[in-house]
C-alpha cells in the first residue's frame, strides 16, 4: 500500500508560529515521519519536515520541527495514532538546528528546486515542468513520465501517484516550487 | 550477448523479451515501441548506442510495465527464475525492479544454473534487493549514487527508509561510505559511484575519480545515471575489463552531455544521441594518450 494514503491534503486549522522555542521530533523510520507529518498537519499543527541536525546521530533522514510549547499536545496526538517519535529534542543550539531540505538553483530561464535527493525543474515563463532527476526508487520513471511536459498546475501531484521515499521527496520539491511560482 | 532487465513506466506494458533496437529515438522490442525518457529505457538506449559505436553489439531486453507498485516486477522475477538458467548471456544488468529479497534470491539461484557465469551488474531497485539479501558480493558492478551508497554502507539498514543519507545525500562522505560498504560485504566487486564526481572503487579502496567535463545543467536532467550504467554494461559486454569500462563509461557519459550543449530542459535522449561520438573520442584518447580538456 502506498504511504501517500496518509497524505491527503487538508487545510491547516491553526498556526502557532514562532521562530523561537522550536523542537524536533526524531523518528527511526522515514515512513513514520511521513505518517506523523500527515497526522499533525491534519490536526492543524504548523510543523515542517526537515533534515536532522548534525548533532543528532540517531534516527532517519527526516525530522519534524514543531513549536516546543505544544510538545505535550503534539506527543499526545501522535501517541493516539501509534506514531510516537524516537526522541524529542529542543533546538537549544545551532548544532541542533534542523537542516533545510531545499536547495534552489536559478538557471535564468529555468528554476530548479531540489528537495533531498529529488530535483524538479520548470520553465519560469510557462511554468511547464521540463525535467525531473534524482532517485533510484521504482516509481521515479513513472513520476517523471507523468509530470514532465505538463504545467505545475496541471501535473499530477507526486503524493497522488508516487509510492516511495523518492516520490515523497519529489512531493516536497513540488510543494516548494508551487509556493515560489504559483499565485 | 548482453541482457538488460528492468521496467517500463507503463502499467499496461506486458512482459516482453527479445532483442532491442533503437529507432526514431524509441526502444523497439518485439514490435513494441517505448519512449526513451529515463529509467530502464534510457539505460537500454545508451547500451544500444554504445553497441553501435563498438560494432553492432546485440542487446537483449527483459521488460515489463511497473509504475512502482511491484506487480509487473514480480511477474518478471518469476519469468527470470524459470528461464535465466537456460540462457547464455555473458553479462546481465538488473535495473528498476521493485526490491524483493525472496525473488532476488531465486533469480540468483537461476543464474547459478547457467553453464557459464555472466558478469552481473545491478543498479536502482534490484541493487537494493541484492544488498538487502546479503548477496552483494555475488555481483561484479553496482552503480549507486551517493544516497544509494549510504544504504549499501549501512550494515544495519534493512531498507532505504532506515538509512541516514539515502535521500539527504552528502557526496563528501562517499570515500568513507565505500570503505564501510566493503567492510560489511555489502558491495559488489567494483563500485561505480555516480555524482558530481564519479568514483570507481573496489575492496582495496578508490581506484579512480572523474569529475570532468562538468556541465551545471546536467544536474537537472533525468536519466544521466541510467545512461552511465548502460554505457558501462555495453563496454563490459564488448570484452573490456570492468574497471576500465567503468572509467571509459563515466568519461563518455560526461562528454556526451557536454556535446549536447545541455540546458536544464534538455532530455536524456539528446545526450544518448551523442554517445557514439563521445565514446570514439575517449577511446581514441586511450590510444593516443591525449588528455581531455573541456
Amino acid at each position: 500500500m502506498s504511504f501517500f494514503e496518509f497524505l491527503k491534503p487538508k487545510k491547516e486549522k491553526k498556526a502557532p508560529e514562532s521562530d523561537k522555542d522550536r523542537g524536533i521530533l526524531v523518528f527511526e523510520h522515514t515512513s513514520e515521519v511521513i505518517r506523523a507529518e500527515s497526522v499533525l498537519k491534519a490536526s492543524g499543527w504548523k510543523i515542517r519536515v526537515m533534515g536532522p541536525p548534525p548533532e543528532i546521530q540517531s534516527g532517519c533522514d527526516l525530522v519534524i520541527e514543531f513549536p516546543l510549547i505544544e510538545e505535550l499536545n503534539i506527543v499526545r496526538t501522535l501517541q493516539k495514532v501509534g506514531a510516537s517519535p524516537l526522541k524529542i529534542v529542543p533546538v537549544s543550539s545551532p548544532l541542533l538546528r534542523p537542516v533545510d531540505l531545499f536547495q534552489i538553483k536559478d538557471f535564468d530561464q529555468y528554476l530548479m528546486v531540489r528537495a533531498a535527493n529529488m530535483k524538479l525543474t520548470i520553465d519560469k515563463d510557462t511554468k511547464i515542468i521540463v525535467n525531473i532527476s534524482g532517485g533510484g526508487c521504482p516509481d521515479v520513471p513513472y513520476l517523471a513520465r507523468e509530470m514532465v511536459g505538463r504545467s505545475l498546475e496541471d501535473a499530477p501531484r507526486p503524493r497522488e501517484i508516487g509510492h516511495t521515499l523518492c516520490g515523497y521527496a519529489l512531493q516536497l520539491a513540488y510543494e516548494e516550487m508551487t509556493r515560489r511560482c504559483l499565485p | 550477448m548482453l541482457a538488460i532487465v528492468g521496467t517500463v513506466p507503463d502499467q499496461k506494458f506486458p512482459l516482453t523479451t527479445g532483442k532491442v533496437s533503437l529507432k526514431d529515438d524509441k526502444i523497439c522490442i518485439q514490435g513494441k515501441q517505448i519512449h526513451v525518457n529515463r529509467g530502464t529505457p534510457a539505460l537500454l538506449a545508451a547500451a544500444v548506442k554504445t553497441g553501435e559505436a563498438l560494432g553492432q553489439l546485440e542487446v537483449f531486453g527483459y521488460l515489463v510495465g511497473d509504475i512502482g507498485l511491484g506487480k509487473g516486477s514480480r511477474n518478471l522475477y518469476e519469468y527470470l527464475t524459470k528461464n535465466l538458467g537456460r540462457s547464455e548471456f555473458s553479462a546481465i544488468t538488473f535495473h528498476y525492479l521493485q526490491p524483493d529479497v525472496d525473488w532476488h534470491n531465486r533469480v540468483l539461484f537461476a543464474i547459478k544454473e547457467m553453464v557459464k557465469q555472466p558478469v552481473l551488474i545491478a543498479d536502482a531497485g534490484f541493487m537494493y534487493a541484492a544488498k538487502m539479501s546479503g548477496q552483494a558480493a555475488a555481483y561484479d558492478l553496482f552503480t549507486p549514487d551517493a544516497g544509494e551508497l549510504a544504504f549499501l554502507a549501512d550494515e544495519a539498514a534493512p531498507h532505504p527508509f532506515y538509512t541516514r543519507g539515502f535521500i539527504l545525500q552528502d557526496e563528501k562522505r562517499v570515500p568513507d561510505l565505500i570503505k564501510r560498504a566493503y567492510l560489511h560485504k555489502n558491495a559488489s566487486r567494483f563500485l561505480l559511484v555516480k555524482g558530481e564526481k564519479d568514483y570507481l572503487a573496489d575492496r582495496d579502496g578508490i581506484k579512480a575519480t572523474v569529475n570532468a567535463p562538468s556541465c551545471e545543467a546536467m544536474e537537472a536532467i533525468g536519466g544521466t545515471g541510467d545512461t552511465l550504467t548502460g554505457i558501462a554494461a555495453a563496454l563490459i559486454e564488448s570484452g573490456m575489463e570492468i574497471s576500465k569500462a567503468a572509467i571509459v563509461a563515466t568519461k563518455a557519459n560526461r562528454l556526451a552531455g557536454y556535446y549536447a550543449r545541455p540546458t536544464p530542459a534538455t532530455q536524456v535522449i539528446e545526450i544518448i544521441r551523442r554517445i557514439p561520438g563521445a565514446l570514439e573520442e575517449i577511446l581514441q584518447e586511450k590510444v593516443t594518450g591525449k588528455a581531455t580538456k573541456k
